[in-house]
């Protein structure tokens, strides 16, 4: 019977290990920690319905309890082969070998480091977070500056490592906007009388709900949108960060005192993705992320005959896409796994 | 035919007269332009000229013109064979017109015959008539040649095979450079011929002329060639004295009067004037700018650096793209060997356009300064760094220091980036602004973080206070004992930003500091030959991409020494590194020292 291996047991690894066993076909999913999840094991709430990001983990989890799927957490590929048969051979850093006649590679996306952006101050100001902190003290229903006081005044500044040659960084990071307004909301609902401010240079509201979402920020929330970059930050003796950014509708330079200060911080290319595509000989795009065979109709294929790409191993995705990125791979591996 | 007879002491044929035409209107010529140029100075700088004519400096010209227009030392340093290539034409040139003149004054017993005398010499010399060591100079006169020819040779082989020569690249040539590189080519081998024909008819010459001379008379008519070949020597040396004020070997005559110039003490200024037109002329376009340029060797540009741009100047071509297509880094000024103020040249072609007025940055508060004896202003670029500000914040309380953060909450930029463009008006405006601030703080020194700032500061500000870059600031406080620091387990190698020291000849202060707080690990690029980070703001023309691929090659070449971390003293040099150098970090000097 015809085997495949994914390596990356995140939300697109999970799901297309799903699916290919449903299909009778055998999976081991090869997953670095010692949980499957990725990413979603670090979000609290997920855009635009609230849902939690723990209960859509646990249905993931759930579906990987299959006779059809092998899972190996904690396990790192080491250097990949295709023999002349034109199987994989994986040999994973406990020393085992796995051979399957096609690679899924789900590796996923790194978060932004956010210390790259100096101006903004991360590592250096205490009141300076980054979204997924953030999504961390939503876990614990807490918001508090360092000191223990609750912030009067935050600032949520949008594409930190996206669209920003200053970090050579071009792509757009896709969800970073309605990961903002999700949290501005979900500040308000914890943090009635706080002001809330977004600092965009574009709301991309491109996903079904999500432009209601942010109008209803703005309408029922009162989270007020400032359209203009993040200069530049600098913390005062209280700790308060003086920022100064243009607002660009207005046309004025403006000056504010925040409490505190969450960075939307951008998706790049995982260094699995990287190790992957070095290990493989697989393209990757200008942006460092997988680059697809073709755009449209063979987005799940690789340079590499036999090898596969699902997830934000190819680009930033939010969930909806990824998951349906994953099901798409399974039935280009289905079909691949047919003609050979 | 003419016969060699001693014809009481009147030398003279016509052959003679192309060569003595072509000197005549070439000294002219050079009187002329050299009167024009010098007037156009401004009346400050001619007055160094009238002092420093009867001094010391004179004395000095004379030596560095020996050392470096005929030996060619500066090109030595950075490529002997290049050196080497550039001495036997200059240096063997001059031998070759000093000893020949010797020669036909000991022959002559007269320090007075005309100056085609010695140049023509062989032809006028009857070879049975011996003089006091006539086989001396003989020999001497054919070991010069000798000498000449091997230069020739060399330059040849450049011109076609430049890596022989550690050349990545040799200078483009039109048309009109190459019809005067063949006539120069083609003196000396002619010159060789002639006296070898001359020496294979009547017997005269030593090992070179007089051995040529016996094998071509073995197959050659020499009856009928030695004649033309003098003519055609004579009409050589008079077409390339005409052609050569048009040429780059106008870089000859000129690069000897730019040295005097120089060493009386004449600057280049903002305004492009005689004396840069004196700089750009004396550019012998060796090209050794082509391999130092960073545009060239990361980004393939290759019609930007001095050498093109001058030549452009020179040909009154368009040059307004070259003008601003450079990051001003001055790695080319650095090892130009002939020592022209390249950068100043060319910002003084930038057009100063900008229409600025006081009431532009009206907008801007003026801050309040609380006094203080030391007025730090950090720059802007240092407030996109902030962990450079809290380690300067740092190291002046450790060290109790009585400061005031000027820039703190307002502040405007320096005004050399606008400066660096060419908008000198424009950034006097914001010069002003600044001027009012560090005047209120009534300080005695003025600390800054960037360099760029540090350059303004000191060149253009004129203040009567101390300004420190703040690695010279922290120098200071370490020798003073008022600031003591630990040496980190941390191997570095050091990124002298631009600005300082090529810039301001900051060198000793930055590797003193980084050698007590880390181990400094030495480098092909230390000093004043470091790398230019790519982040300049000098340059408007390239995009975004060919900056990064400059950032990212100056990071892999420090990276191939394995350092811990890279370090440097430049807020706008630590972001550009940093944004390619993903593996090793980079800070700024200030940040090891309060860490250390």
């Amino acid at each position: 019977m015809a085997k495949v291996i994914i390596i990356g047991g995140g939300p697109a690894g999970c799901e297309a290990a799903h699916q290919l066993a449903n299909q009778g076909i055998d999976v081991e999913l090869v997953e670095k920690n010692n949980e499957t999840g990725g990413n979603l094991n670090n979000w609290y709430q997920l855009f635009p319905d609230r849902k939690s990001a723990k209960d859509l983990n646990d249905i993931l989890k759930q579906n990987l309890n299959h006779p059809k799927i092998q899972l190996h957490l904690g396990m790192e590929p080491r250097k990949i082969e295709k023999n002349k048969e034109g199987k994989f051979l994986v040999p994973l850093s406990d020393g085992s070998l796995l051979e399957g006649d096609s690679l899924l590679i789900s590796t996923g996306f790194k978060i932004f480091d956010a210390r790259r952006k100096e101006e903004y101050g991360y590592g250096i100001y205490e009141n300076v977070i980054t979204s997924v902190e953030l999504e961390n003290m939503f876990y614990n229903h807490s918001i508090q500056m360092v000191n223990g006081n609750t912030p009067k005044r935050i600032g949520i500044i949008h594409c930190v490592g996206s669209r920003d040659e200053k970090v050579c960084n071009y792509h757009c990071s896709k969800l970073c906007c309605i990961t903002g307004v999700k949290q501005a909301i979900e500040l308000r609902e914890l943090l009635p009388d706080t002001e809330i401010f977004c600092f965009y240079m574009d709301m991309r509201m491109f996903g079904p709900g999500y432009e209601e979402m942010y109008r209803e920020a703005q309408e029922k929330y009162n989270i007020k949108f400032v359209r203009g970059r993040l200069s530049e930050a600098a913390e005062n003796l209280n700790k308060q960060l003086q920022i100064k950014v243009e607002d660009t509708l207005v046309g004025k330079p403006l000056r504010m005192t925040l409490d505190m200060m969450i960075l939307l911080v951008g998706m790049e290319s995982s260094e699995g993705s990287r190790q992957m595509a070095d290990t493989l000989g697989l393209n990757l795009a200008p942006n460092g992320f997988i680059k697809s065979q073709d755009p449209h109709y063979r987005n799940n294929n690789t340079n590499v005959e036999g090898v596969f790409v699902a997830g934000c191993g190819s680009a930033p995705m939010n969930l909806t896409d990824t998951l349906a990125d994953a099901r798409s791979a399974a039935m280009s591996i289905m079909e691949y796994i047919k003609r050979i | 035919m003419q016969q060699y007879e001693y014809t009481n002491k009147i030398y003279y044929d016509h052959f003679v007269l192309p060569f003595t035409i072509g000197l005549v209107v070439l000294l002219g010529y050079l009187c002329v332009k050299y009167y024009k140029w010098i007037k156009s100075f401004p009346k400050e700088e001619r007055k160094k000229i009238r002092k420093g004519l009867f001094s010391f400096k004179t004395i000095r010209s004379g030596w560095e013109i020996f050392r470096e227009s005929l030996l060619h030392h500066n090109i030595f340093k950075t490529n002997p064979m290049l050196g080497y290539m550039h001495m036997t034409f200059a240096f063997g040139w001059f031998l070759l017109i000093v000893v020949g003149k010797i020669e036909s004054m000991v022959y002559h017993t007269s320090a007075f015959n005309p100056p085609y005398f010695a140049i023509f010499f062989r032809y006028f010399h009857p070879a049975k008539e011996t003089f006091p060591h006539s086989e001396f100079f003989a020999f001497l006169m054919d070991l010069i040649l000798t000498f000449l020819l091997i230069g020739i040779l060399l330059a040849v082989t450049k011109r076609f095979c430049s890596r022989i020569f550690g050349m990545k690249k040799t200078t483009k040539q039109r048309a009109y450079d190459l019809l005067i590189l063949t006539v120069l080519w083609l003196i000396f081998p002619v010159r060789f011929l002639a006296e070898s024909f001359t020496s294979g008819l009547n017997g005269g010459g030593s090992f070179l002329t007089h051995n040529a001379g016996n094998f071509f008379s073995g197959f050659l008519p020499l009856e009928s060639l030695s004649y033309p070949a003098w003519w055609l020597y004579s009409s050589l040396l008079g077409l390339f004295f005409l052609l050569l004020p048009f040429s780059r070997y106008m870089h000859i005559p000129t690069e000897m009067v730019y040295i005097f110039l120089k060493n009386w003490g004449v600057k280049q200024g903002k305004e492009y004037n005689g004396f840069s037109e004196i700089q750009v002329n004396s550019c012998s376009r060796c090209g050794i700018c082509i391999n130092t340029c960073q545009l060239n060797t990361s980004c393939n540009i290759n019609d930007t650096q001095p050498v093109y741009f001058f030549r452009r100047l020179r040909n009154h071509e368009e040059y307004a793209q070259q003008a601003e297509d450079c990051l001003m880094c001055g790695r080319c000024e650095n090892s130009c060997p002939v020592g022209i103020n390249l950068n100043a040249i060319r910002q003084s072609k930038r057009p100063d356009i900008l229409r600025v007025t006081k009431d532009t940055y009206a907008y801007v508060p003026q801050p309040e300064v609380k006094p203080a004896k030391v007025a730090y202003f950090a720059g802007c670029m240092s407030h996109l760094t902030p962990g450079i500000i809290k380690s300067m914040l740092q190291i002046f309380e450790k060290t109790k220091a009585d400061y005031t953060f000027i820039d703190e909450k307002a502040g405007v930029c320096c005004g050399r980036p606008l400066a660096l463009s060419g908008n000198w008006k424009a950034a006097q405006v914001v010069m002003d602004k600044n001027l009012q601030m560090i005047d209120a703080s009534q300080a005695d020194i003025l600390v800054t973080s960037c360099p760029i700032c540090y350059k303004t500061f000191k060149e253009d500000y004129l203040l009567n206070i101390k300004v420190m870059h703040h690695t010279e600031y922290i120098d200071m406080l370490i020798r003073e004992g008022k600031l003591k620091v630990n040496a980190l387990d941390l191997k570095t190698v050091f990124h002298n930003p631009c600005e300082l020291g090529r810039g301001c000849g900051v060198v000793e202060a930055p590797e003193s500091v980084l050698k007590q707080v880390s181990q400094k690990i030495p480098t092909v690029y230390d000093g004043k030959k470091s790398l230019c980070c790519g982040g300049s703001l000098a340059n408007t023309v390239i995009d975004a991409t060919q900056k990064t691929k400059i950032s990212s090659d100056t990071v892999k070449a420090y990276a191939a020494y394995q350092p811990d971390i890279i370090v440097t003293a430049c807020p706008l040099c630590k972001k550009t590194l940093g944004k390619t150098s993903l593996e090793i970090p980079v800070k700024d000097i200030a940040e090891l020292v309060a860490e250390a």
